[in-house]
């Protein structure tokens, strides 16, 4: 008997030679555990991701295997570590290039709210400038807080519904945000 | 035969911009390249991306609250800078440590520049090209984790030690860790220089890559295994000893040439040095006597909590130290230890308050990185990537 | 290549500089000597090429600002003698409306960065240096964010509100 464990299929109607079940559900099963993470590490959380990259901790068993450093074909956006102010334009301009559906993921306390570097050069968490899906707190957070941040995504993902992306409320998410 | 391209007048230069986000660079920097084909003719650095004003926040904070920044200065061997730290606020306030506590502070220092070590080569493995020897590496590296972790509780960022010894005694389960560790490292070191030393593809990527002469290094102010690889042999361990250095036998690699290849080789040797030196101090530890894990200083170090809802005098001494009532002298002090990128100082001025008047940390990435434009013009791209991958620049140290 | 002592190497100074020692000090064991901006470099350059004393390696350049001083930012410069395994501190103070000074990446190519840094921080201007611009703060910065008067923090926070911390 083997122990690789499949994913349950959602609730759907079953026949012979079908099964009908909502597209939202299977899109999301599909998405949530094939997210391809661009890691965007600046400091110290950025070793903690290479740890949890590593053999011990293993982000690939999420789907993650392919960290992808070009934006236009990630769906995860991890920023891992500090971001300055001389940062903040260009971490902007890494997520604009990011093509929908995008998730941004806040990795360790200053990204999140700028962690103990309450200073004049250091962005006090990404959430000036760019709107984010999950904080994982922690300086550096273990790797095990991060492989958690990673599956609440996955929980987003999974139920969030295709149409999200052209609401009225997403569109007046981004406009606060400034993005088209 | 010419080609027409070197017929043709004008040679097009292309501007590239390489990074600040690019996965080969190995934190934020930014480098705008104008390269002639796939020569490089010349760079402009661009760095302060990641600038976190360290020695700002170090003028408003007390001396025991300034060692989590000095973890995030070079963050892959926080420990080493945490001591170098405290040895500078010790020799400010004229502190004498057991040899206990130097012992220990040997061991912690020396599996931190193992870290870092095996960070820097096993990245430049993936740089090159070879991912597994990585792989291997960074299980190393969860091992020495784990070691930290039953030390001090933390993985990375570490804030390990007191000004004045450490918090507690390593505990029977540290030493353990450290003895499995010093017996399990070896076969694996072995393993990734049988992958990389020898390997015809890694040799011919890494050898003529950036060499640099003595003096040219000397010029630039470069110091650690990057002086070493050019072939003089500068540690601040030997030349200055601090922590009881001087108890302990040896060696210092040195290389020939400087180039990608010589300063791999001297990083690996620098990590069987490093084990020696461990070994060696987990020797020494059973001749001292047991217990005994900080300075007897009450002035400067916190008494145990039991003692302070007891004892009066241990309550007072516990109110002085926080609020920061304690004499201490207006003088300034240079303290340099070796750091894993080089000669890290810490240049403090005091004017007997709790905060330093002054504090500034000379960083061996950032005066590094300076020769960094210089060294791979007329180079290849892909070269110019295994240069800064062998010079190490952490961003946190290069920016502070 | 004998012991020489920090008197020593003071006596030398004195005899090829007098009257240029402003001010001399050994805080634990490092030769301190303040002088004035002009002698500063001149300094510097005998100290590099001196056969007996061989200060050839630059550790550091900084800079530090003391607001009651009559002549407030100063330049600290750290040198070491590897031969003779011996550190030495220089220092020169520069009034607040004109804090020039020579650069001395002439004789150490690494002190171009450590002057750029100094730069950044306190406004020290370094005549001669290549390319004295900002390095590690925001190019369009106006202040110089180490002098003792600049915020740590950003003053245009709105989402901290510290009225119940009595700051």
């Amino acid at each position: 008997m083997s122990d690789i464990q499949l994913v349950d299929a959602p609730a759907g109607v079953e026949g012979s030679g079908f099964f009908a079940t909502r597209l939202d559900k299977a899109v999301g099963l599909a998405r949530s555990h094939s997210l391809w993470p661009l890691p965007f590490a600046t400091s110290c959380c950025g070793i903690e991701f290479m740890a949890t990259m590593g053999a011990n901790y293993d982000i690939a068993r999420f789907g993650s295997e392919r960290p992808s450093f070009s934006p236009r074909q990630a769906d995860l956006l991890m920023v891992m570590g500090t971001i300055a102010k001389k940062m903040g334009p260009v971490l902007r301009q890494v997520y604009l290039q990011m093509a929908e559906p995008r998730w941004v993921m806040a990795v360790g306390a200053c990204a999140s709210s700028g962690g103990i570097f309450d200073t004049y050069s250091v962005l006090q968490g990404i959430d000036e400038v760019i709107p984010v899906d999950v904080y994982v707190p922690g300086c550096p957070p273990r790797p095990e807080a991060i492989i958690d941040g990673l599956m609440r995504v996955q929980e987003l993902v999974r139920n969030e519904s295709v149409r999200r992306r052209g609401s009225e409320e997403y569109k007046e998410l981004m406009a606060k945000y400034g993005i088209q | 035969m010419t080609t027409f391209l070197e017929d043709s007048e004008q040679r097009d230069i292309t501007t590239l911009n390489l990074g600040p986000t690019h996965p080969a660079t190995h934190g934020v920097f930014q480098n705008i390249l104008k390269m002639d084909g796939e020569r490089i003719v010349s760079a402009d650095p661009t760095i302060g991306y990641i600038h976190r004003a360290f020695e700002k926040i170090a003028e408003h904070r007390p001396f025991y609250q300034i060692t989590p920044l000095t973890d995030r200065l070079n963050y892959c061997s926080a420990p080493i800078n945490n001591m170098g730290w405290h040895m500078t606020v010790e020799k400010m306030l004229g502190l004498e440590l057991p040899k206990r506590v130097d012992y220990m502070r040997v061991i912690v220092m020396e599996l931190s520049r193992i870290a870092d070590h095996l960070i820097c080569n096993g990245i430049l493995g993936v740089d090159s090209g070879a991912y597994s020897g990585f792989l291997y590496l960074f299980e190393e590296r969860e091992k020495i984790y784990d070691i930290f972790e039953e030390i001090c509780g933390a993985r990375l960022t570490t804030n390990i030690g007191r000004i004045g010894g450490f918090e507690r005694d390593f505990s029977e389960k540290a030493f353990d860790r450290i003895r499995q560790f010093i017996k399990e490292f070896p076969p694996v070191m072995k393993d990734f220089e049988n992958l990389f030393n020898r390997n015809r593809i890694f040799i011919d990527r890494c050898t003529g890559v950036s060499p640099i002469t003595v003096e040219q290094a000397l010029g630039y102010s470069w110091t650690g295994p990057l002086l070493r690889a050019a072939g003089l042999d500068y540690d601040v361990r030997v030349l200055e000893p601090y922590s009881s250095y001087e108890d302990f036998e040896f060696e210092v690699p040195v290389g020939t040439s400087g180039d990608c290849y010589d300063r791999f080789i001297v990083r690996n040797e620098e990590i069987w040095q490093s084990l020696r030196i461990i070994e060696q101090a987990m020797e020494k530890l059973k001749k001292e006597p047991e217990g005994v894990f900080h300075a007897d200083v009450p002035e400067y170090y916190l008494p145990p909590k039991q003692e302070v809802y007891n004892n009066m005098e241990a309550l007072i001494y516990h109110f002085k130290i926080v609020m920061g009532e304690v004499e201490n002298p207006a003088t300034e002090v240079y303290h340099a230890v070796e750091g894993a990128n080089g000669e890290l100082g810490f240049y403090l001025i005091t004017d007997g308050g709790r905060s330093p008047f002054r504090l500034h940390f000379r960083r061996p990435s950032f005066i590094n990185y300076q020769a960094f434009p210089d060294l791979i013009v007329g180079g290849l791209l892909s070269d110019a990537i295994l240069t800064m991958s062998s010079m190490n620049v952490i961003a946190g140290e290069l920016d502070a | 290549m004998g012991i020489i002592t920090n008197q020593g190497i003071l006596d030398k100074l004195n005899a090829r500089f007098p009257n240029a020692m402003l001010e001399v000090s050994e805080p634990k064991g490092l030769l301190t000597i303040t002088t004035d901006r002009e002698t500063l470099p001149k300094i510097v350059a005998y100290l590099k090429e001196d056969a007996s004393l061989a200060f050839r390696f630059l550790t550091d350049i900084t800079g530090v600002h003391y607001p009651e001083q009559e002549l407030p930012l100063g330049v600290v410069c750290h040198l070491q003698s590897m031969a003779l395994n011996r550190r030495i501190r220089l220092k020169a103070f520069l009034p607040l409306n004109n804090p020039r000074i020579s650069t001395l990446t002439h004789l150490f190519p690494g002190a171009n960065w450590m002057e750029r840094e100094t730069y950044d921080f306190f406004g020290i201007i370094f005549e001669g240096h290549p390319d004295l611009r900002r390095i590690l703060n925001m190019d369009d910065m106006v202040a110089f964010p180490m002098r003792k008067e600049f915020p740590l923090e950003d003053p245009n926070r709105r989402d901290k509100n510290d009225d119940f911390f009595g700051r």
